[in-house]
């Protein structure tokens, strides 16, 4: 690892200020990815700004009937609470159906936002990768990308995006609260994450310096009855090989509102927009949510290994729907 | 750096390179040998401790960010010789072999009983909004961020089924 000085930040504000005056300067939130990235030599900082204890850490109700979760809130603390749990389930879950209890711990809101991909050439630093090296190529296209994307890749880098909670939050619509240069703003999930394209080393929208504050969950009451399923090669403890997050409004058998996101699949958590709407007035009937499965699918464009995915999270999309339907 | 760090209650001024996990301060500054170094990438719970009674993976932690952090390991757990009931409950279900992962696998059933006892529930709760209730597949599940090489697991589970009741 190379030498870093750390730093651990005193407010916002300040926090915000190192990092734009020193451009080799990173913030440290649990230091679950960043410290493993660092030992790895795939990130080389020369400095470590730690804002775990400035960062708001508390989950309040918001004025607009929703929840404000501070980004220094640890995972773990996130899937406890009472409000998230009650109001938000498809999101405890999420969280809950990552890493293991000792990492939730440790993970913070905002690091886990903004987790690197799990791709195997991006971690290792004697292979080219153009998310670590731009220009460099990408070997998962003709190698290993079993677990790479269906939806979203670019013919430079077809990584997915590793977190959970973002599927859920993507689903949710959450907001995400940030603190720059020129002051706070807000950026809509999704929205923070961003499609490779031809720069895959920007996995999202902020700028340099940019620190996230906190994340707002907007009011939705039909999300108490909502669901995370996760796929993965073994029974707990690994990353999604497909994933869905859901909420569902449903009336007299009928869809009346629905959010659907999906994980594993794409380089960002894919909200699957296109099912949504072919739900909203549909019979909640597995065949419906087939068919608006398919719809969201079509688009897909496997790679030579990953086309097990679209079959894939088709049955388990139709499968979070049916059960959802039929809660209560 | 100079830190100022508390491990099982005794104050240990030090003076660390940044670079430094918890892990590493603990093996090799303070001679608690007792958390392990199995990956060094946070996936397989060997060198689990506990930071303010929660159990966390030491591998991961920089040691300048634990100043004023109460640490534990697994040489902090037992009430002078009298072992914790977890220690005493691995000894009696014989729930270990070459006893690698067992202190990693003591402090990290030591936290997630304390998770339990708060009510926190896991992915296998039926109803994420209600209490759990710790069976078999509950302590699997909570438990999978610590690996065992030997396949100890089942007298594991047993053990810890038995002190969480
Ligand atoms: C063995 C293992 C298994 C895992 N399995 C899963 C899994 O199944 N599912 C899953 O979703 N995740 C999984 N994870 C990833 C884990 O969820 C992330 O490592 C964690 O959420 C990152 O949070 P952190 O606070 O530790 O971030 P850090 O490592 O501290 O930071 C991550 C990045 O975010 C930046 N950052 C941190 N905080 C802020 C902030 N407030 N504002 C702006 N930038 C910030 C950092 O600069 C860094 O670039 C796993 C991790 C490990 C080690
Ligand atoms: S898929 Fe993306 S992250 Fe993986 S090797 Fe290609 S460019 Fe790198
Ligand atoms: S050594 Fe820390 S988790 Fe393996
Ligand atoms: S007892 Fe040998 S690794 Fe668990």
């Amino acid at each position: 690892m190379r030498p870093f000085a750390y730093e651990r930040a005193t407010d916002v504000r300040s926090a915000v200020a190192t990092l734009s005056e020193r451009p080799d300067a990173v913030y440290l939130g649990g230091g679950t990815n960043l410290v493993d990235l660092m030992r790895l030599g795939v990130v080389s900082p020369e400095m470590l700004v730690d804002v775990t204890r400035v960062v708001d850490a508390t989950i309040e109700e918001s004025a607009g009937g929703g929840l404000l979760i501070g980004a220094g809130v640890r995972n773990g603390d996130l899937t406890a609470d009472p409000l998230v749990r009650g109001r938000y389930p498809v999101l405890a879950q999420a969280v809950l159906s990552g890493a293991s209890g000792q990492i939730r711990n440790m993970a913070t809101v905002g690091g886990n936002l903004l987790q690197r991909t799990r791709c195997s050439y991006f971690q290792d630093t004697s292979k080219p990768c153009n998310k670590r090296r731009p220009g460099s190529g990408c070997p998962a296209r003709e190698g290993d990308h079993r677990n790479l994307a269906i939806l979203g890749h670019s013919s430079s880098c077809v990584a997915t995006h590793p977190s959970d909670m973002a599927v859920a939050l993507a689903a949710l619509g959450a907001v995400v609260h940030v603190e720059g240069r020129h002051g706070p703003r807000t950026v809509p999930m999704p929205g923070l994450h961003r499609l490779p394209g031809d720069e895959p080393d920007r996995d999202t929208v902020l700028e340099p310096g940019d620190l996230i504050t906190a994340v707002e969950l907007p009011e939705l009451p039909f999300a108490t009855r909502s669901r995370y399923r996760k796929v993965r090669d073994r029974a707990s403890f690994a990353f999604a090989v497909v994933s869905v997050a859901a909420a569902l409004d449903v009336a007299d058998g009928v869809v009346r509102d629905c959010r659907i996101a999906l994980g594993g699949v794409a380089p960002v958590p894919w909200r699957a927009e296109l099912a949504e709407s072919a739900l909203r007035g549909a019979a909640a009937t597995a065949a419906e949510f087939g068919r608006a499965a398919d719809i969201e699918l079509a688009q897909a464009r496997p790679l030579r290994d990953n086309g097990f995915k679209v079959p894939l999270a088709r049955n388990v999309l139709v499968g979070v729907l049916t059960d959802l339907a039929e809660a209560r | 750096m100079d830190v100022q760090l508390s491990v099982n209650q005794d104050q240990h001024p030090i003076t660390v390179d940044t670079r430094e996990t918890l892990l590493d301060t603990l093996r090799e500054q303070l001679d608690l040998t007792g958390a392990k170094k199995g990956c060094d990438h946070g996936q397989c719970g060997a060198c689990t401790v506990l930071v303010d009674g929660r159990r966390v993976k030491s591998c991961l932690a920089l040691t300048v960010t634990m100043d004023d952090r109460e640490i534990t390991t697994v040489e902090g757990l037992a009430d002078g010789d009298t072992p914790h009931p977890l220690q005493a409950g691995f000894i009696e279900h014989d729930a270990f072999q070459c006893g690698y992962c067992t202190p990693g696998q003591l402090c990290s059933s030591v936290g997630m009983l304390a998770e339990f006892a708060a009510g926190w529930p896991s992915v296998v709760t039926p109803d994420v909004s209600a209490a759990p209730h710790l069976d078999e597949g509950e302590i699997r599940e909570r438990m999978s961020g610590n690996l065992c090489r030997c396949g100890a697991y089942v007298n594991i589970v047993a053990a810890i089924g038995q002190a969480g009741r």
